[in-house]
Order: C-alpha cells, then sequence, then structure tokens
C-alpha cells in the first residue's frame, strides 16, 4: 500500500488511504522523511481520516515520524483523526504529544499559513 | 452477506493483524455496536494481534458473536504457543513491556473492553480472553 505524498510549495501533504500493515506504515516513515530531506520541505501535514484504527504502533510511528522531520526543522501536522479513533486512543492511552494536529487538511493549510506570518 | 457468528484469524504477519480487526469490525457493526464501540473493538483486537506476533511469532485470534439473555456481546480470544507470560500481574502495568513496545498493550486493551482475562504459562503460551457487551 503506497501513501501518496504531495508537494504544495514547502509543504509536503500525506494522504494514508487505507489501513497501513506496519510495514506499510514502517516504508511510509521511510519514504516521508527521504521526501523532507529531498524536497527541503518546511512542513509535513499527515491525512489520517481514512484509518480506522490508531493502535500504538501506528500512534507510536507517527509520533517518530514528527520528532525526525522537526530534526530536520520541519513542522508536522496530523489531521483527520476520526472522533472515534481520538476516544479510543484517549482511552488505551496513547499520546501524541509534540505533534501538531488540525480538523481537516485545510485546516492544517490554514494553521501553517498562520505559523509562518508569526515567523 | 451476515459474517459468521465465529471467525479465527491465524495470526502469523503483520498483515493478519488487518484482517483480524476488519472481520472484527465486521462482526461489531453486525451485532449493533456504536461505531465508536466498533473502533474500541478493533483496536483492542489490533493491539491483541500484535502481542501475538511480537511475542510469540504466530497465534490466533478468534471473535466470537455471543448471545446472553437478550444481551448480545463480542469475545475476542487470543491464544498463542509463545514463551508465556511469566509475572501477569507485572504485565497488567501501563509502563510493563518486555518487547520494546509501549508498554500499553494489555491495561490498554482491559480500558477499552467490559471484561478480560489472561491465562499464561511459561513455556506453554498465552491465552487473552476479553468481551465487550451491547449497551442496553
Amino acid at each position: 500500500m503506497m501513501v501518496p505524498i504531495l508537494k504544495q510549495g514547502h509543504v509536503l501533504i500525506a494522504t494514508i488511504m487505507a489501513a497501513l500493515s506496519d510495514e506499510d506504515m514502517r516504508q511510509f516513515r521511510e519514504a516521508l522523511l527521504d521526501r523532507v530531506v529531498s524536497s527541503r520541505a518546511t512542513a509535513v501535514i499527515i491525512d489520517v481520516m481514512a484509518m480506522d484504527v490508531l493502535d500504538s504502533f501506528a500512534t507510536r510511528t507517527l509520533r517518530e515520524i514528527a520528532y525526525m522531520t522537526r530534526l530536520r526543522g520541519a513542522k508536522t501536522v496530523l489531521v483527520g483523526v476520526q472522533p472515534e479513533v481520538a476516544m479510543t486512543m484517549v482511552q488505551l492511552g496513547l499520546h501524541l504529544e509534540g505533534v501538531a494536529t488540525a480538523l481537516d487538511l485545510e485546516e492544517g493549510l490554514v494553521y501553517l499559513d498562520r505559523l509562518n506570518r508569526r515567523r | 452477506m451476515a459474517p459468521p457468528c465465529q471467525v479465527r484469524v491465524r495470526i502469523d504477519s503483520d498483515s493478519d493483524i488487518i484482517v483480524a480487526r476488519q472481520k472484527g469490525r465486521a462482526l461489531a457493526a453486525e451485532l449493533g455496536f456504536s461505531s465508536t464501540d466498533v473502533v474500541r473493538i478493533a483496536t483492542a483486537i489490533s493491539e491483541l494481534a500484535r502481542n501475538v506476533l511480537s511475542y510469540a511469532a504466530s497465534g490466533e485470534i478468534r471473535l466470537e458473536a455471543l448471545n446472553c439473555r437478550n444481551r448480545c456481546g463480542i469475545a475476542i480470544t487470543a491464544s498463542d504457543r509463545g514463551p508465556g507470560i511469566a509475572d501477569v500481574e507485572r504485565a497488567m502495568q501501563d509502563a510493563f513491556s518486555t518487547s520494546g513496545g509501549l508498554g500499553l498493550g494489555l491495561p490498554g486493551v482491559r480500558r477499552l473492553m467490559d471484561e478480560f482475562s489472561i491465562e499464561s504459562a511459561v513455556g506453554q503460551g498465552t491465552t487473552v480472553s476479553a468481551t465487550k457487551w451491547c449497551p442496553q
């Protein structure tokens, strides 16, 4: 399962279209970090709207992506976490500290835009 | 077609985790669980299936539709013939893990479900059972 990564200005937009296996998730992490480096992106938006489950492994991998991206000087915004998924994550005790979130792709772009203007 | 009342999924690779949770999701939706409960059940299956894979390399997830005194429910049983858990009490603590995971697997699953039990014998394997009942 490939995750398409689009580039819009200095922002990379990765849309996860379906449930990913652990191996797919690892490949996605590598592919995204490669793109952050090769495209000199300043921000990454990951859209997880199509993910029906964010379990401990998926959450940990997303946190790793955000941290590795930050080490490259880029910001990660997670968008599209479904309400049921959010409730389950809280109950399961999963955390996404250090990862910015926004309602959807549009709000994610607005958030990054505001961040840029403040600079 | 309605899913069968009992489903068994072999867990041998990480793609089987997705198969198990999709079957669980289908069965839970069929039983009339709310969308939030369906996600809770699918996530619990995901965590239990991953434990099977990372601690025992292979095993099985059994999903069963329950009907008891006019109340419906779903039972998840994850079983393996892996090394077993030496200290079950410790494994149920939030910060404990031996596979480099988050150590949240089992207590987290217990919070997502209504009933939870573990049977484990060192050298023989582990069986984790978790049940969720439909709200009345």
